[in-house]
């Protein structure tokens, strides 16, 4: 239970790598996954893209987003791999399952709240859900700033 | 002796001058100041991501420092998010480290 985790992984691969290259090394790690009993739950090509900065010489590369279910020990394998490729100039591997859960937890808040104060005081727009919080923010800087003015 | 001195009238007039403006930034500020609300507490979003590009640049200036949240009106809670969000993005070069 404790073991599955999700974890996202963005790897850049090098302009000099052809598709077929990009394609062995999605091979290469869906093996991997595999071989752990971890399952990749989203994989995603986003293609050619502009390098913020050059990384070795090169202003462009291939984004590839991975994002794997699973138990800590396949990143560690797979993050070793990666670091041995050369064709691969950057990756990044982020624990992403309490992040989303979180806000998850956030949403659902929000949306209790929302509904207790739409409960209090019948506002007929639903856009209002949010104004009683903005002007009990602003009523003291308001006044602030419209003081000297007066 | 003579340092101290000099350093103790630096501190006097810097103090001065540091009070003068910010009266006048206050009168000035006072004058228009547009109430700065959380990008996004208005948009309700929770989770940050590194690698929407096009939600982070806005906060990421020409020079590639992350935009301070008293300019951009961050709250705290989104301000440390954001921060993660483009120090992910810079590792991928998604998001420049340093531009000129």
């Amino acid at each position: 239970m404790n073991g599955q985790r999700q974890y996202e992984l963005v790897y850049v691969v090098s302009p000099q790598a052809s598709e077929q290259e990009v394609t062995d090394l999605h091979a290469q790690i869906e093996a991997t996954v595999a071989r752990f009993g971890a399952q990749i739950a989203k994989t995603d090509n986003w293609g050619r893209r502009k390098l913020a900065y050059e990384i070795g010489g090169h202003k462009e590369a291939t984004y590839v987003l991975e994002v794997i279910d699973g138990a800590g020990d396949v990143m560690k394998e797979i993050d070793r791999r990666l670091k041995v490729n050369e064709q691969v100039l950057r990756h990044l591997i982020v624990r992403v399952d309490e992040e989303l859960r979180a806000a998850e937890r956030t949403r659902a808040r929000r949306q209790v709240e929302a509904q207790r104060r739409a409960a209090k005081r019948p506002a007929p727009p639903p856009a209002s859900t949010e104004t009683p919080v903005v002007p009990a923010e602003g009523a003291g800087e308001e006044e602030f700033g419209e003081e000297p003015e007066a | 002796m003579a340092d101290e001195r000099r350093g103790g009238g630096g501190r006097g007039r810097g103090g001065q001058r540091g009070g003068a403006a910010t009266k006048e930034m206050g009168q000035r500020r006072s004058l228009f100041r547009r109430r700065k609300v959380c990008k996004f507490c208005a948009d309700k979003i929770d989770y940050i991501d590194y690698k929407d590009v096009r939600m982070l640049t806005p906060f990421v200036p020409e020079r590639g420092k992350i935009l301070p949240r008293r300019i951009s009106g961050v709250c705290a809670a989104h301000q440390r998010k954001l921060q993660t969000a483009i120090k992910r993005a810079r590792q991928l070069a998604l998001v420049p480290y340093v531009t000129d």
